[in-house]
């Protein structure tokens, strides 16, 4: 039977994804949810506990994609320069230098971000939004693209400074990776740790060919009817009473987004509203906060997908 | 339990009240007295001009003083309080005031809907297509008004009109299957007696000189016809009204004979063409029916009487529809009643003499020598034809034929019939129309006051009645072109005759044809119409059951139809989604049920693991439905495809 949807098979994408599932063991779900945000130009939030991996996927991406990359490790007594860079006096030539920071990459894995002071962790933003840096008088634009790939403890752990609502908005989606399976764990072991393998991983993409991607899935199209359930959903979140306010339109466009990249990586060139279903607890869940006061879990998302019927 | 305090008035909705009010009342300033007009007005400006200055409204006492003076004046006007004129004018007045003390939306919406009940008022004075259209731009208004007193105040103006004429427009239906419906009475349902008695224009029971020149100068319809076949010629129209064989020297009457003579029915010998037409006869309050001269076939209400004239039962109070047969060429009462020629040589005693004595010097003639000879003075002397005549003394006919010998219809009439009567010829005056003109629009013969004319009829031994027009041996353009080219310019005309240019006379025709259109087919619908409706939809002789009956269910069906018309539109599924829900709950059955929530190829994945053999058709229909509600084109093709998805599921296993 011939196949019946226009099926492009992204060689590309399916490319990123078996290089990096090599890396990576058992987490192909949180793998192509990080490529689709960077597909869609966002950043990336991830969440979880020391050393599940979140290094790893952040760098395995940088190296697969074949972007320059660069990695701070965020603490309590960092400052704003660290991140961004100074200006030394040259001796020589009598004039102030520049010495850009970490932040001229383009990929930055901002790694614990909520150990840094909110001081700290604004000038990064700052950066993340308006894609350059005004230091002394003078703006430097950032590198194309540039792309924030932070990680983050749990808040609830000792010594951490949690990010404000607002700054949590700036990233595209949140993913959580939690543990690896019992397989993948035992692969892991016998391979003695999957890091040794990074620097000799080799870009699988060719000069352009991501931005062209990029380009593509801002093309997918969303049908009115699309449309429609995306707002239902949205609209939904605005009159639940258990949480304390609904997604913004901010949200609502970054979930549009996040849908098409998700469904451009399933080799579709139209949204349909399982890719919808499929980004929106990363979308949604570090952007709800429950009137108990946390965030909302997985399983308020689930429920709020459940009660919206599809026709 | 303390009682809420009432709604205040939304400062929105003041205008939308104010003309609202306006509109419904203003129309009758029309036949209300002057002064109650002005208070109306100036009480509405009165609150329009506190709105906009958002000032505080008057007093209590100021407007008791009001309503004290409105009434006490109405009542001095009308010498009471009740009946239709000062009823309408008490609510007119209340209209005015209310607005005044309208602090709460509860005030509003009393004015609002003695407004609806106001609006009713307007048609016991016209039922004429512009009340009715302005009557529905009232309703709007008022319905907006409506509207904006629920909230709706902050909405610019058109959105409340916008919303006021889409509630109007879904009562459309309800109201024509109520026309259409709901039993009928027979005239109009406020045929109070005094408008029966209201002052109409026609043709009077009586002609002296003036009479017929001065109805001549309304451009009124008098009825319209149309004949089923051709048209007799127009030196043939002569449409009958009243007979006057009865002269006092100034006045023509319709002698009443004495009761106890038998009264002979009239005899007609036809000959040639029979005309067949339906006439509509404008309300005029006589008895007479103006059929064309004679009527051979005559309608059930109609009588033929013993001077040919067709009279109804009862004064013609409403606008009447009937149908005549009529012949031009005829022989009436070859043998005459002895009292009736006695009658048609009565001559009053002892006035113009001159008359008399050219009468007698005739007398050795045969009739119809006679009448030829009278003819002939008429064609040959200096005899003019005017609106204007000059006036006439006590020997009327003489001063006319030997003096002034200027005059209208009814002066050569006149004269005509005392030469007769002189000479010995039995003879009578004849009043009713003469021509009409064809409106081409829809056809119909339209005859006017303007064409109301007065000639006279001799009996001849052996012939009968014959018709003698001396107004066409003087001015034969009369009866041959009509009024207008028998008239020189400058005789008063009314101008709607006269129309020369062509586009205003288009403009004539067809507003014309359209109010008669909305006469025969509105407001004529009467039991007898709604009795041929509803047994033409198959309801012979309906009983109140049955009409009730199909009331209750035909306003059902509209209010289904306008429920359907109006649910949301994602409600009404496209073909495809019909189709995919079908498939769906075909697949439910067979054990795997979609989730109300799960997308399709989510679906698809599913049904995949739990029923493999279903896979690859579930794939398919997925896919087809998928392209077509989310993709960018979906075609005939694809939805061909999902159907037929449909209709492969394997039959059911037991």
């Amino acid at each position: 039977m011939p196949p019946m949807l226009p099926m492009t098979r992204p060689s590309p994408v399916t490319r990123i994804l078996a290089a990096a599932n090599a890396v990576i063991l058992g987490k192909s779900s949180q793998t192509r949810l990080a490529l689709c945000c960077l597909l869609a130009k966002g950043h990336l939030l991830i969440e979880d506990l020391p050393g599940v991996g979140k290094t790893t996927l952040a760098h395995t991406l940088a190296r697969v994609l074949g972007f320059q990359f660069s990695r701070i490790q965020f603490t309590s007594d960092m400052l704003p320069a660290d991140i961004i860079g100074v200006s030394i006096f040259d001796r020589e030539s009598g004039n102030f230098q520049f010495l850009p920071g970490p932040v001229f990459s383009q990929v930055l894995l901002a790694d614990e971000i909520n150990r840094a002071t909110p001081k700290t962790q604004s000038a990064l933003l700052e950066a993340m939004e308006e894609g350059q840096v005004t230091t002394e008088g003078e703006t430097r634009p950032l590198p194309e693209p540039f792309f924030v790939i932070a990680t983050q403890n749990p808040s609830t752990q000792i010594g951490t400074f949690p990010l404000p609502e607002s700054q949590l908005d700036r990233f595209l989606l949140r993913i959580e990776l939690g543990y690896p399976d019992h397989d993948a764990e035992r692969a892991l072991l016998e391979s003695g740790g999957r890091r040794k393998q990074l620097p000799t991983l080799a870009s699988c993409l060719d000069p352009g060919e991501f931005a062209a991607m990029q380009q593509e899935v801002a093309a997918v199209y969303s049908s009115p009817a699309l449309l429609d359930y995306l707002q239902a959903l949205v609209e939904a979140t605005r009159q639940d009473a258990r949480l304390v306010h609904g997604l913004s339109p901010r949200a609502a466009l970054s979930l549009l987004a996040a849908a098409r990249a998700w469904a451009f990586s399933d080799g579709r060139q139209m949204v349909l509203p399982e890719d919808v279903q499929a980004v929106l607890p990363a979308v949604a869940r570090h952007r709800l906060r429950l009137v108990s006061g946390s965030y909302a879990g997985s399983e308020d998302i689930a429920a709020l997908i459940r009660s919206l019927p599809l026709p | 339990m303390s009682s809420q305090p009432p709604h205040a008035l939304e400062h929105g909705a003041v205008p939308w009240l104010l003309t609202g009010a306006l509109a419904t009342a203003g129309p009758h300033a029309e036949h209300l007295p002057l002064w109650l007009s002005l208070l109306v007005a100036s009480s509405l400006l009165w609150r329009a001009w506190l709105w906009q200055q958002r000032r505080p409204l008057p007093p209590r006492w100021s407007l008791a003083l009001l309503v004290a003076v409105g009434v006490a004046g109405i009542a001095w006007q009308f010498h009471s309080l009740f009946g239709k004129d000062a009823g309408v004018a008490m609510l007119v007045l209340f209209m005015a005031l209310k607005p005044m003390e309208t602090r709460h939306r509860r005030d509003a919406l009393v004015i609002v809907m003695l407004g609806y009940f106001l609006l009713l008022t307007h048609y016991f004075y016209s039922q004429s297509i512009p009340t009715g259209l302005w009557l529905l731009i009232a309703m709007t208004l008022l319905t907006g008004a409506l509207i904006s007193l629920h909230g709706g105040g902050a909405q610019p103006i058109m959105t409340i009109a916008r919303q006021a004429a889409l509630l109007l427009l879904q009562a459309l239906p309800f109201m024509f299957i109520l026309y259409l419906l709901f039993p009928r009475v027979t005239g109009p349902l406020w045929g109070l007696p005094e408008d029966a008695r209201a002052s109409l224009s026609g043709l009077s029971g009586e002609m002296s000189p003036g009479s017929i020149s001065h109805l001549i100068q309304s451009g009124a319809i008098a009825f319209r016809s149309r004949f089923a076949g051709e048209t007799p010629e127009k030196a043939d129209l002569y449409w009958r009204g009243p007979v006057f064989d009865s002269y006092d020297g100034v006045t023509w009457r319709t002698a009443t004979p004495p009761a106890r003579l038998p009264r002979p029915a009239p005899v007609i010998e036809a000959s040639g063409t029979a005309y067949a037409y339906t006439s509509i006869l404008e309300a005029h309050n006589q008895r007479w029916l103006l059929a064309l001269d004679v009527a051979t076939s005559l309608p059930p209400e109609g009588s033929l009487a013993p001077t040919f004239e067709v009279l109804a039962r009862e004064p013609l109070r409403v606008r009447t529809r009937m149908s005549f047969v009529s012949a031009v060429d005829y022989h009436a009462n070859r043998i005459e009643a002895p009292a009736i020629l006695q009658q048609a040589l009565a001559l009053p005693a002892r006035i113009n003499p001159r008359t008399r004595a050219l009468a007698s010097s005739w007398q050795s003639l045969p009739a119809e020598k006679i009448a030829a000879a009278a003819l002939s003075m008429f064609r040959q002397e200096d005899f003019h034809y005017t609106l204007r005549p000059p006036l006439l003394g006590a020997d009327a006919v003489d001063e006319f034929l030997f003096v002034t010998r200027r005059g209208f219809c009814e002066h050569y009439a006149s004269a005509f019939v005392f030469l007769m009567r002189a000479a010995g010829v039995p003879a009578r005056v004849v009043a009713g129309y003469q021509g009409g003109e064809v409106n081409p629009v829809d056809g119909y013969l339209t005859v006017r006051q303007s064409d109301a004319h007065a000639w006279s009829e001799i009996w001849l031994a052996g012939k009968g009645w014959v018709r003698i027009d001396p107004t066409a041996a003087v001015a034969p353009s009369r009866i041959e072109q009509g009024i207008v080219a028998a008239l020189p310019e400058g005789e008063p005309l009314p101008s709607i005759v006269r129309l020369d240019a062509t586009w205003l006379r288009q403009l004539r025709n067809r507003w014309e044809a359209a109010n008669n259109s909305w006469n025969q087919w509105v407001l004529g619908y009467n039991p007898q119409r709604q009795r041929e409706l509803l047994s033409w939809a198959g309801l012979s002789d309906p009983d109140w059951q049955s009409m009730t009956a199909s009331l209750a269910i035909l306003c059902s069906l509209a209010l289904l139809i306008i429920t359907w018309w109006t649910l949301p539109r994602r409600r009404r599924a496209d073909p495809a989604q019909r189709a995919w829900q079908r498939y769906c709950a075909q697949l439910a059955r067979r054990g795997v049920g979609r989730a109300t929530w799960e997308g399709p190829l989510a679906f698809a994945q599913r049904v995949a693991r739990e029923r493999p053999d279903l896979a690859a058709l579930t794939s398919e229909a997925a896919g087809c439905y998928a392209q077509l509600r989310y993709g960018r084109n979906g075609s005939e093709n694809l939805l061909e495809r999902l159907q037929q998805c449909v209709r492969r599921l394997p039959p059911q296993r037991p």
